[in-house]
């Protein structure tokens, strides 16, 4: 789509291409894996996400990295892989219900203490995005990065968001999607039980690697319908606990290369509508 | 460069700022901001807020404790919710949306705010009322309506009871800027007719001892690309703008954003690209986008925070892209502090008073230019006919964004 053609929109398709995805979260260690948890082929046990560190960071930032570090930069990288691109070139979406929970839990700590000084990398990574200055400082990209945030609805948003860029910018996108738990007591309030992430490489043209096609009917992309569940109880836990967990029936829609009309996770009482077909 | 970074040679479609608003402070809504601009008047005062005990300037919005939440919406009550709504409430701006929902649809129009902080003040005031015996929170610290970063705009979408799409966008000081991007594309690729973008950001302990310990923090009033600068002057405000597509007949006072540049520096998480790389590819796009050049900018709003480093790099990407001491420019963060997440759309409202009263507004306290800094710096207002503004936006982790904005005629 170029933007001089869309004087007169609505009637319009968002439609991109999935070129690589990574996923890591509870007894899941990577797409490479979990996809065969989510099309049925093995099956899913439910255990703590095993964070790696992130190599790719020097080694003074790797020690200090957080979960939204650690894990946005390993489903980006898988993603990335995947999808045979160079991360430097590609712009991104980075979403996120949260941001890092133990980061925040101890500036809150210490503001309200006696002592208030907190520690300027505390400060730094206490911002939104970063993870997302991480990815782009560690990959040398410096395209665009947009770091977003709807609540439970992030991975909807973060989606909305990638598929314009992909349409209207004409170019691959980068979608990281990650959530981090709180301790307590934050976690009393906002009961997010793990980390997890989801990467997705979209393009608005089909390659030789592309695995699934997603589209978006402008017009009726927002529905009051209810979002779609996982039908394995242990899956459909971590759906309904954390947001970037919402991926996973497109995830699942993927892996099972199956045609599949989706609503998703968005905000309240107001759901994305997603096709998602096989590419293969 | 690769040459995914090339902008696209098509000009893209000019989205028309059907209207807008700020409040900050220096002034509640657009007459006040333009007197105050008009009369190159700071709003910055030293630092009482709250139980803060640093030597620093603020730019902090009055009346904040008397503005009240409309009862169904309760559960959002903050200072920074406070603010947005303090905000909506001048220039009309509230009954303009109301108008423009009931032409085109409450589904057909997108909430897209920046904000870097939220309300996270509750949380950092409800972290001194833990329960002695169990730790726990209060009761009535309500996280998801106040301290998450889509509170504002949950907020906004609900006071307006709109359907359509929306998000935070939070990406530090580049937040309230990116929001135009995202709006418009999605205007572009049909998901809406419409759009709320702005950005709200308000005063909390986190960004004051965050910023000091950086040694970031002016202990006077921030004098951008002063010789003598020592850092920001943090500052609050909220700051609104509806986009729609361009209609047929325009009046020639209208203003339209006709670009938009965005980039990574890719260098470091709280200090700029010594050489202004990023900012130096935001611009271009920005350009580009809007198929101008650079001789057809009048005036640069920049980014202008006042710390030694940003503004060395701003000053090198502008003469990079501009030539030296070419375009006029000017940091209106001498008038309004910093307002860090909120400051993209209220220096986005200031280019737009500025090319519709034709004035480019003088630096605020700055007195002994840099001679490192090799810009056309202003300080004092100049009047004059404005064509086309540039505004700089760029935050930690290397964000970057400059928006064009232009006059219908």
């Amino acid at each position: 789509m170029n933007m001089t053609e869309s004087v007169n929109p609505p009637t319009s398709l968002l439609t991109v291409y999935v070129e690589g995805i990574g996923l890591l979260g509870p007894g899941l260690s990577s797409w490479e894996e979990g996809r065969h948890q989510l099309d049925g082929q093995s099956p899913y046990v439910a255990q703590k996400t095993v964070l790696p560190s992130p190599m790719s960071l020097p080694p003074a930032e790797r020690r200090r990295a957080g979960a939204v570090i650690k894990v946005s930069l390993a489903v980006g990288h898988e993603a990335v892989n995947a999808a045979g691109l160079r991360a430097a070139d590609l712009r991104s979406v980075f979403t996120s219900s949260g941001g890092d929970g133990i980061n925040c839990h101890e500036i809150c700590l210490a503001l309200a203490s006696n002592d208030r000084l907190i520690s300027p990398t505390r400060f730094h990574n206490s911002v939104h995005n970063a993870a997302s200055g991480y990815w782009s400082i560690s990959t040398g990209a410096m395209a665009s990065a947009s770091v977003l945030c709807a609540h439970d609805g992030s991975f909807a948003a973060g989606l909305l968001e990638a598929m314009t860029q992909a349409s209207v910018e004409d170019n691959p996108v980068l979608l990281v999607a990650y959530d981090t738990d709180y301790p307590e007591p934050l976690r009393s309030k906002r009961p997010v039980p793990d980390t997890l992430g989801v990467a997705m490489v979209i393009s608005p043209r089909r390659s030789d690697r592309s695995v699934a096609r997603i589209t978006v009917d402008c017009a009726t992309a927002l529905t009051d319908a209810t979002a779609d569940k996982m039908e394995d109880a242990a899956l459909e836990f971590l759906r309904q606990t954390i947001p970037a967990a919402c991926a996973l029936p497109m995830l699942q829609a993927v892996a099972q290369q199956k045609d599949s009309a989706l609503v998703l996770t968005y905000l309240d009482g107001m759901q994305l509508k997603v096709q998602v077909a096989p590419c293969r | 460069m690769s040459s995914s970074l090339i902008p696209s040679p098509s000009t893209v479609q000019p989205t028309l700022l059907s209207h807008f608003t700020a409040t900050s402070c220096i002034g509640q809504g657009l007459r006040p901001m333009l007197e105050a601009l008009k009369a190159q008047r700071s709003g910055l005062k030293p630092c009482d807020f709250e139980s803060v005990d640093l030597a620093t300037w603020t730019g902090a919005v009055e009346g904040l404790d008397d503005e009240l939440l409309p009862q169904t919406l309760r559960a959002f009550d903050c200072r920074n919710n406070r603010l947005a709504q303090l905000g909506l409430r001048q220039d009309n701006f509230d009954h303009a949306v109301r108008a423009l929902a009931s032409r085109v649809g409450r589904r057909r129009i997108g909430v897209f705010l920046g904000t870097s902080t939220s309300g996270i003040l509750q949380t950092e005031l409800a972290y001194r009322r833990l329960d002695p015996a169990t730790g726990q929170l209060p009761a009535d610290f309500m996280y998801a309506a106040t301290h998450n970063p889509f509170s504002v705009t949950s907020f906004v979408r609900e006071y307006f009871e709109l359907e359509g799409p929306a998000m935070t966008v939070s990406s530090a000081c580049s937040s309230s800027a990116k929001v135009f991007a995202s709006a418009r594309r999605m205007m572009a690729a049909g998901l809406i007719d419409a759009a709320i973008v702005g950005g709200v950001d308000s005063l909390c302990l986190t960004t004051l001892y965050g910023f000091n310990s950086l040694d970031l923090l002016s202990n006077s009033p921030c004098q951008p690309y002063d010789a003598v600068r020592k850092g920001i002057s943090i500052g609050e405000g909220a700051a609104f703008a509806l986009l729609e597509r361009v209609p047929d007949s325009l009046d020639a006072n209208a203003v339209l954003l006709r670009g938009v540049g965005e980039s990574s520096d890719a260098h470091h998480m709280s200090a700029p690209h010594p050489e202004g790389l990023g900012a130096i590819m935001a611009m271009q796009q920005a350009l580009a986008g809007a198929g101008l050049q650079p001789g057809d900018i009048d005036y640069i709003n920049l980014h202008g925070t006042a710390t030694p480093s940003n503004d060395a790099a701003e000053a090198k990407a502008v003469a990079a892209v501009f030539g030296a001491y070419a375009t006029a420019c000017s940091s209106t963060k001498g008038a309004t502090g910093h307002a860090l997440g909120a400051a993209g759309g209220i220096e986005a409202v200031i280019s737009a008073l500025a090319l519709q009263h034709g004035f480019m507004p003088g630096g605020v306290n700055t007195h002994t230019l840099d001679p490192e800094l090799p810009v056309n710096y202003l300080l004092e207002n100049r009047e004059q006919v404005l064509h086309q503004v540039l505004s700089n936006s760029f935050g930690f982790g290397g964000t970057n964004c400059s928006l064009v904005f232009g006059r219908a005629q």
